[in-house]
């Protein structure tokens, strides 16, 4: 069944709707749901829905419960290639939890609030942005990490990044949705604008995974689910461009590197010189690399988890 | 006047970033002025301007009064606003998102830091702001209730309003906000007009400021006092919602006084140009914002008015 949550008139003959598919069986009355689309540029959650729902719907036998999976919280941008909300020029995860009283947008964001409220776990998908590719992480609030953590480790991914409370950002779905006591994790994964088949493939794996530790899911799961590195138990060291120029990549995303490992130039093309050499200060795994080639001073490059401290650049 | 880069950074191609000061006489840190931070800023981008104008011609007539420092910074954003974007040109972040910024972070943040460090510290900060819903407003000073405001202050600068508002949770990294946290005594003036410039509205503001530093004793001018503000809360506003979407024909726009049962606007079917809906005033009072773009979606808001 897809049901309609938001139906609002845009001024020529269209409708604003938010839409969501539930999948229903048995008497279980556990309930997830899997929201992505709300930058309209990250695409990734787009294969996990469609390989989802089609995994369901062929084996609904064994689920016992309620999947909801809403693909598109912002379908205006979805559909036009637009990062935020478009005529608002609003990033929608600033917004949360929305006012009913507000902007048809604020509004919009709080009518979603109360469609996942009560859920038993949200899944909130997104793919980092035009300019990044992430690892399959998973990103979890230090105050929620308890009861969190365990539903992260099922998930198949490669690594659960504890944010520390201050640098949370308290208007975005997540943190909303973990204030009213509806359990919510931030899954990123692979780059915007793209689909990476394999990433969505062992998110979905580890979905049905999860439903089986909570007891929605009786038929067959993946044997082979990974074991995520968790942040706490090492460091993030983050490295952000010292120049503006144009980035030269020399290593692959999701690699091991070793201090002193060229990580990528910064060059400039007009006078064919290297502006910077970018360094890896530790030891450690890459999950977060830019590809996208301009990059102004303070850009963020690459992100390096690592069992040692971070040093000064080298 | 000093004028001076305050921040700046190279583009891969475009000419260098700068972010430029003016500032006025020497002493305490007396005021802290920000205009536009984004790139459709263009009338807190031209008041500000005019502030600058105005204080060359105070600072030379010998009526910046001793003691004071002035800082004034016009643009934080130009990289948006000669390109047309309203958000940082690069990434598309917000500046005013990012306060108090972060200088090891990503660009935005380091602007932000930048900006922040040469702005903290001011006993008073204004900010010329604008609302992030396209709309018209009432000219007016608006503060954030983080219990380190003051009412008593923002009517110095003699506008009709002092509309005090809870923070919401997108207000902890804008620059407001972390004024106040700072201790510096925050003020947002909104002029009612954003991508474009109104003289007339721009005036209000850019006199609203000289008269604050006036009442300060930062500047000495001959000017009067303007309004006995009055100090509004969220709750003293009456919302109105459009019931339809379509074609919005306005009949009554900000600062218009309107009697319960006015016709405020029509919403017009964009076909047939029949009328969906009639938007009526609900009460008596003044309108304090009115939505002012030709097209109008169902369930936003039109118009907030001052109940009498």
């Amino acid at each position: 069944m897809i049901k309609t949550i938001i139906s609002e008139g845009l001024p020529v003959d269209e409708q604003l709707l938010i839409r969501k598919k539930v999948i229903q069986n048995g008497t279980g009355q556990k309930r997830i749901c899997i929201v992505t689309g709300t930058h309209g540029d990250e695409l990734e959650g787009q294969y996990v829905c469609f390989e989802l729902i089609r995994r369901l719907n062929e084996n609904i036998q064994f689920l016992d419960g309620t999947v909801e999976v809403y693909p598109a919280l912002n379908p205006l941008g979805v559909d036009s290639v637009t990062r935020g909300i478009p005529t608002f020029d609003l990033d929608m995860n600033r917004i949360f939890p929305g006012d009913p009283n507000g902007h048809l947008i604020e509004h919009t964001a709080y009518e979603i609030i109360q469609d996942l409220r009560g859920a038993d776990m949200v899944i909130d998908i997104h793919a980092s942005n035009i300019f990044l590719r992430e690892m399959m992480q998973a990103r979890i609030n230090v105050q929620m990490s308890k009861k969190l953590i365990p539903f992260a480790n099922s998930l198949n991914i490669d690594f659960i990044w504890i944010h520390d409370a201050a640098t949370v950002l308290e208007s975005t779905l997540a943190h909303s949705l973990n204030a009213i006591k509806t359990p919510t994790i931030v899954v990123e994964m692979g780059i915007g604008m793209r689909i990476t088949r394999d990433y969505g493939n062992r998110l979905v794996d580890g979905i049905f995974n999860m439903m089986k530790k909570m007891k929605m899911w009786s038929g067959p799961i993946a044997n082979d689910i990974s074991k995520p590195m968790l942040s706490t138990t090492g460091v993030v060291c983050f490295m952000n461009a010292d120049v503006s120029g144009i980035i030269i990549p020399t290593v692959s995303h999701s690699v091991d590197v070793k201090k002193g490992d060229l990580l990528c130039q910064i060059v400039d093309p007009f006078e064919g010189v290297v502006l910077q050499n970018v360094l890896s200060p530790v030891d450690g795994v890459v999950f977060t690399l830019r590809t996208y080639p301009v990059v102004y001073e303070g850009s963020l490059i690459a992100r390096i988890f690592s069992k040692t401290p971070c040093s000064e650049s080298l | 006047m000093k004028q001076e880069v305050l921040f700046q950074m190279k583009s891969p191609y475009r000419d260098d970033f700068k972010i430029q000061g003016f500032r006025f006489g020497e002493g305490e840190k007396s005021v802290a002025i920000v205009g536009a931070m984004r790139g459709d800023e263009i009338q807190q981008q031209f008041t500000c301007s005019q502030v600058v104008k105005n204080l060359i011609e105070l600072e030379k007539e010998g009526r910046i009064l001793p003691g004071h420092e002035i800082l004034v910074i016009p643009s934080a954003n130009h990289f948006s606003m000669n390109i047309n974007k309203r958000f940082w040109a690069m990434d598309n972040t917000d500046i005013n998102r990012m306060f108090p910024g972060y200088d090891k972070g990503e660009t935005t943040q380091r602007i932000a830091a930048a900006l922040f460090d040469e702005v903290r510290g001011f006993k008073y900060g204004i900010q010329l702001a604008s609302f992030y819903m396209p709309g018209e407003f009432i000219p007016h000073v608006r503060m954030m209730d983080t219990g380190f405001q003051n009412v008593k202050l923002a009517k110095k600068f003699g506008l009709p309003y002092v509309l005090v508002r809870k923070p919401k949770p997108y207000d902890t990294a804008v620059l407001n906000y972390n004024w106040q946290i700072f201790d510096t005594q925050a003020f947002s003036i909104y002029s009612g007009d954003t991508d474009t410039i109104n003289k007339e509205s721009a005036k209000i503001a850019w006199l609203s400021i000289l008269r604050f530093l006036n009442s300060m004793k930062i500047i000495k001018k001959d000017m009067h006092d303007g309004f006995n503000s009055s100090v509004l809360h969220d709750h003293d506003l009456e919302t109105i919602k459009s019931n339809q979407a379509g074609i919005l024909y306005s009949q009554r726009g900000a600062k218009d006084e309107v009697k319960a049962g006015d016709l405020l606007a029509k919403i017009l079917d964009p076909f047939t140009g029949a009328v969906r809906s009639e938007i009526h005033s609900p009460i008596d009072g003044t309108i304090f914002f009115a939505h002012d773009k030709p097209l109008i979606h169902q369930n936003t808001v039109m118009y907030r008015i001052v109940k009498f």
